[in-house]
C-alpha cells in the first residue's frame, strides 16, 4: 500500500456517480470517466461499487509489463501512469492483462486510457477529482492514520487474490469488520 | 467506430466509451487558459448549498474547482460537477421573446418592447377585472434579494392579493409545522451536530440522491457508533445498510410515528422533566397516541409490528437521538400533521436543542429556506411576518413608505392559483423561476389553467415548458451570473457571487422587476442598482420579525463563511441552534405538542386502482429538469424516466408498463427491484409532457400548508405496447439543435437503477 493512497469503501458508496462527473472534467481526458461505476446487485439492491486503478505493487502493474511499446510507466511513487500517447499502439494487451479490468481502449484514436491517480494534483499534494467530490468518501485519499481518524475502527486491505495468484496494491479497499487476509477473487 | 482500426478481435473495455450523450458539454470543452481565476461561490442547485469554485477565464466560466466549505468539505455531487455547464450553453435565452398571440411563434423583442407589452397588459387586466385578477408566481432558487423583491413588487407594484411560489409544491407543510410547534420556521441544528448523536431516523427522505453531500454527516455518525433508521417505502442507497429500514407504506407515516409514541410512553422511555418544563398539549399528544399500538400500526402501515418496538426502543433507550424529514414525510394531505407526529417523538425524550439531540427538514430548493422567509408566499411578509398580523403589516408598510391600507390581504396557494386561472378569476400572470408545467400535480389541471389565461409573461434562463408556452419570455440570469444571500437547509445565510457577465441580453430578475414597477408607476420604491440595496432594505424590514437578517451582510458572511439566522444585530455572531436550552420561539418559550390522528391519503387504493404511486427525484437530476435535463454528463446517467415495480408485479426489466391513474396515463420501461414494496411503484417526476410524473398524481392539497399530495395516489399497471418518448427540452427560435454525436434521447436505453446506467453499461 502507498503511504498516501486512495481507500475504496463500498459499504459507503450510494451509486450517485459524482466521482464519475469529476473524472469527465480532467483535462487529459475531458468528457471520459476512467472509473468504472457497477451496479453490482441490479434489481436486488442499489448497491455500486466504484472502480479506479489499483497501482498493483506486486506484482508491479501487470499491464506494464505485458505493454510491448514500453508505453507504461510506474514512478518513483508508486503511481501506475496511462500508457504516453505518443508510445501506445493501441494494442489492448494491458486490458486483458489488468486483473481489475480497469485500462479502457479508444478504438478510434488506437489508444490506452485509464486512471492515473490525478497525478496532476496528487504530484503537488491535492487528493485525486473523485476523491475529492465523493460525497460519502466511499473514495477516499489519505493516508492509513487519517483514514483512521476519519472513520474509527475501519480496516483496509491491499492484497487480493485471484484463484493461485495474489496481488498487492498500492490503492486499498475498506473491508467489513472482522475480515482478515486477502480479499479473494478481486472484488 | 468508424475511422478505426477494425479488430478481429475487441476485447472487454474497449469502446470509444464517450456514451450516447457525447461526454461533452454541449457548449464544448473549454482547455485550462492561463491567468485563470477562481471565484468563490455555492452550488446553483439543491438546499444544502455545497460551496464551490468557478474557474474563469477570459469572462467564460470554465469548469469547477471543489472548495473547503465548512457545509461540504469539498464535496460535490454529479449535479454539483457539472453545474457550471449551464452558463455558457447554447439553449441559453439571449434575447427577449414575444408573441402577438398564442397560436403565433415567439420571435425576438427588445427589452422595450417586452417590458412595455407586460406593463401594458397589467394595467389593462387589472383596470378592467380587478387588481387581484393579475397574479405572480416566484420560486426558490432565486436569492433572497429576489424572493423579497418578487412579494414587494406584487404587494407594492401591483397590489394583488396573488403571489405565491413554488416552494409550495417543497417546504410549506415543514414550515408550517414547525411553526405551529417552536413558534419558528427554522432546523433545529447544523448538520456537523451529527457526528454526536447515537441513533438518526430519517424520515421520508432519500438523501443519498437528493442531498448526497449530507451523507457524509449520516455516515460520519455510523462510523462513531450511531445506528440508522430509514423509514421510506423505498430501500434507498442509504436504507441499503441501515440498521432498520422501516418500509412504511405510502400515505401512513401518521400512524408509524404516533406508534413509535405509544411505545415510548408504554416502556416509560419518555422525558417527563422535558415535557413539563419546556413543552405545552402533552395529555392530548399521549392520549392520542394510546389509539396507536404495534398491532394497529403495523396493519395501516404494512409492517412487522416488532420493528415498531424496535425503532421505537433504539430511540428511546439512546443517550442523543436525530429526526431528519424530506418531502416523504411532507408531501401528503396529511403532510403538516406527519411533521407535528415526528416532533411529537422528538419533544416527548427531549431529543431536540443539543449537539448530537437534533431536528430538521432536510430543505429540497438551493434557497428553499431563505425563499420562503421574506415575503413571497401568499401568507407572508419579510421576516417572516403574517400579512394577517395588523402589527407586521403596520411595520413592512412603514418600511416600504405605504399605507398600511394599500397592503393587499393574504392570497391562494400555487395550485389554487392555477385553479383560479382556469375560471377567469385570474387573468395574467408573471411567472419567475418555476415550471408549473412539469411540476404540478394533475397536469391536465394547470394546462387548462395556463391556456385560459388572456396574458402569461415568464422569465427564466433556459425555455422551460412552461415558458415555451407564454406570451412573453423574459431571458435571466444563472446563478454564477448575479450576487446574493441564498439560506441552506440547515438556516445557514451563504452567499452567491458573481464570476461573469450575463450573456446576450439576459439581464437579472430584480432589474426586470425594478424596470416593470418604474413602468407601473412605483419606480421610486425600486430603485435598487445593485443587490446589496435591496439586502440592506430587506435587512431593515425583517429586524425584529421571526427570521432576523439585520445583523447579515455580505462582509460578515464572506468572512465567516456563513452566518445562521436569527442575527437580530451587527455583532450578534448567529443562532446555529435555536432551541438551545429547551427555548423556543412562543412566547411562552414552551413548544407544543399535538394530537394528530392519521387519515388515509385523498386516493386511497380500491379494485379498479390497486397499487399506490409515489414519485421524487433521483440524483442526476433537479426539480423540472429545466436545467439538468441539458446536461450531457446528467442526460448520459439518467435520460429518462421509468417505473420501478416489484417483482412480483410479473414485469421484466425494459416491459413497457403503463400506469394508470383517474387523471391520466404513461408507459413507462420498467425497473424491476426488490428494492420497493410490492403494493408501491415508484415514478420520478423530472421530466416534461406525455412522461411527466405528474400526468399521474392527485392535486388533493393538505388543509393547511396547501402542499399537494405528491407522495401518494392510486393507480393501476398493466402490460403497455411501447414506451412513451421523451421530448427533447425546448430551445430558443433560430437555436439549432446540438450537432454533437449525441443520439436522440428517444433512442437511449433506461437506466437500470434509481440511480442511472453504470458506466460499464456502454
Amino acid at each position: 500500500m502507498m503511504g498516501t493512497t486512495l481507500f475504496i469503501d463500498p459499504g459507503r458508496c450510494i451509486g450517485c456517480q459524482a466521482c464519475v462527473a469529476a473524472c469527465r472534467e480532467c483535462d487529459s481526458h475531458r468528457g471520459r470517466s476512467m472509473i468504472h461505476l457497477d451496479y453490482v446487485e441490479a434489481g436486488r439492491s442499489t448497491a455500486a461499487l466504484p472502480t479506479v486503478c489499483m497501482h498493483c505493487e506486486d506484482p508491479v502493474a501487470p499491464c506494464a509489463q505485458v505493454c510491448p511499446a514500453d508505453a507504461i510507466l510506474v514512478t518513483a511513487d508508486g503511481v501506475v501512469q496511462e500508457a504516453a500517447k505518443e508510445r501506445c499502439i493501441g494494442c489492448g494487451n494491458c486490458v486483458v492483462a489488468c486483473p481489475f479490468g480497469v485500462p479502457k481502449l479508444d478504438v478510434v484514436e488506437m489508444l490506452q486510457y485509464k486512471c492515473n491517480l490525478c497525478y496532476d494534483r496528487t504530484s503537488v499534494g491535492l487528493a485525486p477529482m473523485c476523491a475529492t467530490v465523493c460525497p460519502t468518501g466511499a473514495l477516499f485519499y489519505g493516508s492509513p492514520e487519517e483514514l483512521e481518524a476519519d472513520r474509527p475502527g475501519a480496516h483496509a486491505a491491499d492484497v487480493f487474490t485471484f484463484g493461485d495468484a495474489a496481488v498487492r496494491t498500492g490503492a486499498a479497499v475498506v473491508v467489513p469488520d472482522g475480515h482478515a487476509g486477502p480479499v479473494p477473487g478481486g472484488w | 467506430m468508424s475511422g478505426g482500426v477494425r479488430y478481429p478481435i475487441v476485447p472487454p473495455g474497449a469502446g470509444d466509451f464517450r456514451g450516447e450523450a457525447g461526454g461533452a458539454p454541449a457548449a464544448h470543452w473549454k482547455a485550462t487558459a492561463a491567468g485563470e481565476r477562481l471565484v468563490p461561490t455555492h452550488c446553483s442547485f439543491c438546499g444544502v448549498q455545497c460551496g464551490m469554485y468557478l474557474r474563469v477565464a477570459e469572462g467564460r466560466v470554465i469548469g469547477v474547482e471543489p472548495r473547503n466549505h465548512d457545509i461540504n468539505k469539498l464535496r460535490l455531487c454529479p449535479k454539483g460537477v457539472v453545474a457550471y455547464q449551464q452558463v455558457h450553453h447554447p439553449d441559453r435565452l439571449l434575447t427577449p421573446l414575444a408573441r402577438a398571440r398564442r397560436e403565433a411563434p415567439l420571435r425576438p423583442a427588445s427589452w422595450d418592447q417586452a417590458l412595455d407589452r407586460i406593463a401594458g397588459e397589467i394595467q389593462r387586466i387589472q383596470s378592467g377585472a380587478g387588481r387581484d385578477a393579475f397574479g405572480v408566481l416566484g420560486g426558490a432558487s432565486m436569492t433572497t434579494e429576489k424572493t423579497y423583491l418578487m412579494g414587494k413588487f406584487a404587494r407594492v407594484a401591483l397590489r394583488t392579493r396573488h403571489i405565491d411560489y413554488n416552494g409550495r409544491l417543497c417546504m410549506v407543510s415543514a414550515a408550517a409545522a414547525n411553526k405551529q410547534a417552536f413558534g419558528i420556521d427554522r432546523a433545529g441544528n447544523p448538520w456537523a451536530d451529527l457526528l454526536e448523536t447515537d441513533v438518526v431516523i430519517v424520515a421520508g427522505s432519500n438523501v443519498a440522491e437528493c442531498f448526497p453531500v449530507v451523507m457524509q454527516y449520516f455516515w460520519g455518525a455510523r462510523d462513531r457508533g450511531a445506528k440508522l433508521v430509514v423509514v421510506d417505502p423505498r430501500e434507498t442507497p442509504m436504507a441499503r445498510t441501515a440498521d432498520e429500514h422501516v418500509p412504511v407504506r405510502p400515505g401512513t407515516d401518521a400512524a408509524f410515528y404516533n406508534g413509535l409514541l405509544h411505545v415510548l410512553v408504554r416502556d416509560g422511555l419518555t422525558d417527563q422533566r422535558f415535557i413539563d418544563e419546556h413543552t405545552v398539549g402533552w395529555a392530548a399528544a399521549r392520549d392520542t397516541a394510546a389509539a396507536y399500538p404495534p398491532e394497529r400500526v403495523g396493519e395501516i402501515c404494512g409492517l412487522d409490528p416488532r420493528q415498531i418496538e424496535r425503532v421505537a426502543h433504539l430511540w428511546g433507550r439512546a443517550g442523543r437521538c436525530w429526526a431528519a424529514h424530506g418531502r416523504g414525510l411532507e408531501q401528503h394531505v396529511q403532510g403538516v400533521d406527519n411533521v407535528l407526529a415526528v416532533i411529537n417523538v422528538t419533544l416527548a425524550t427531549g431529543q431536540i436543542g443539543r449537539p448530537g439531540a437534533g431536528y430538521g427538514t432536510l430543505t429540497g430548493q438551493g434557497n428553499g429556506q431563505g425563499g420562503r422567509e421574506h415575503g413571497q408566499k401568499s401568507d407572508m411578509l419579510p421576516g417572516g411576518r403574517d400579512l394577517s398580523n395588523p402589527e407586521h403589516r403596520a411595520h413592512i408598510a412603514r418600511v416600504w413608505g405605504i399605507d398600511e391600507a394599500d397592503l393587499p390581504p393574504k392570497g391562494t396557494s400555487m395550485h389554487e392559483m392555477v385553479e383560479q386561472m382556469a375560471r377567469g378569476e385570474i387573468r395574467g400572470l408573471l411567472g419567475m423561476c418555476n415550471n408549473p408545467l412539469v411540476s404540478l400535480p394533475n397536469q391536465p389541471v394547470v394546462r387548462r389553467g395556463y391556456d385560459a389565461l388572456e396574458f402569461h409573461a415568464q422569465s427564466d434562463f433556459f425555455l422551460s415548458e412552461t415558458a415555451a408556452r407564454a406570451d412573453v419570455v423574459l431571458p435571466t440570469t444563472v446563478w454564477a451570473e448575479d450576487e446574493g444571500l441564498v439560506t441552506n437547509g440547515e438556516g445557514r445565510v451563504i452567499k452567491h457571487n458573481k464570476a461573469v457577465e450575463p450573456p446576450g441580453e439576459a439581464r437579472t430578475d430584480w432589474w426586470i422587476l425594478c424596470e416593470l414597477a418604474r413602468r407601473l408607476g412605483a419606480g421610486d420604491k425600486f430603485a435598487f442598482t445593485r443587490p446589496v440595496e435591496i439586502l440592506d432594505e430587506l435587512r431593515v424590514a425583517s429586524r425584529g420579525g421571526v427570521a432576523d437578517y439585520y445583523g447579515i451582510t455580505y462582509e460578515k458572511v464572506e468572512r465567516t463563511g456563513g452566518v445562521f439566522w436569527p442575527c437580530p444585530d451587527l455583532d450578534h455572531p448567529g443562532t446555529p441552534r435555536p432551541f438551545e436550552g429547551g427555548r423556543f420561539h412562543h412566547p411562552d418559550g414552551r413548544a407544543r405538542f399535538h394530537a394528530v390522528e392519521w387519515r388515509p391519503p385523498a386516493e386511497p387504493p380500491d379494485e379498479e386502482f390497486p397499487i399506490r404511486l409515489t414519485t421524487g427525484r433521483t440524483v442526476a437530476h433537479f426539480l423540472s429538469g429545466n436545467q439538468t435535463r441539458r446536461l450531457p454528463g446528467l442526460v448520459e446517467q439518467t435520460p429518462r424516466p421509468w417505473v420501478e415495480v416489484h417483482p412480483s408485479l410479473g414485469f421484466a426489466d425494459g416491459d413497457p408498463v403503463r400506469v394508470v391513474t383517474r387523471r391520466g396515463r404513461v408507459t413507462y420501461p420498467a425497473l424491476v427491484t426488490e428494492t420497493i414494496r410490492a403494493d408501491t411503484v415508484f415514478v420520478p417526476y423530472h421530466w416534461a409532457g406525455p412522461v411527466a410524473a405528474n400526468v399521474l398524481t392527485v392535486d388533493a392539497l393538505d388543509p393547511v400548508s396547501r402542499m399537494p399530495e405528491f407522495k401518494v395516489c392510486a393507480c393501476r399497471v398493466e402490460r403497455g405496447e411501447a414506451v412513451d418518448p421523451v421530448p427533447e427540452p425546448p430551445v430558443p427560435p433560430g437555436r439549432r439543435p446540438d450537432e454533437a454525436e449525441t443520439a436522440p434521447l428517444g433512442e437511449r436505453r433506461p437506466p437500470s437503477m434509481p440511480q442511472g446506467r453504470g458506466t460499464a453499461e456502454g
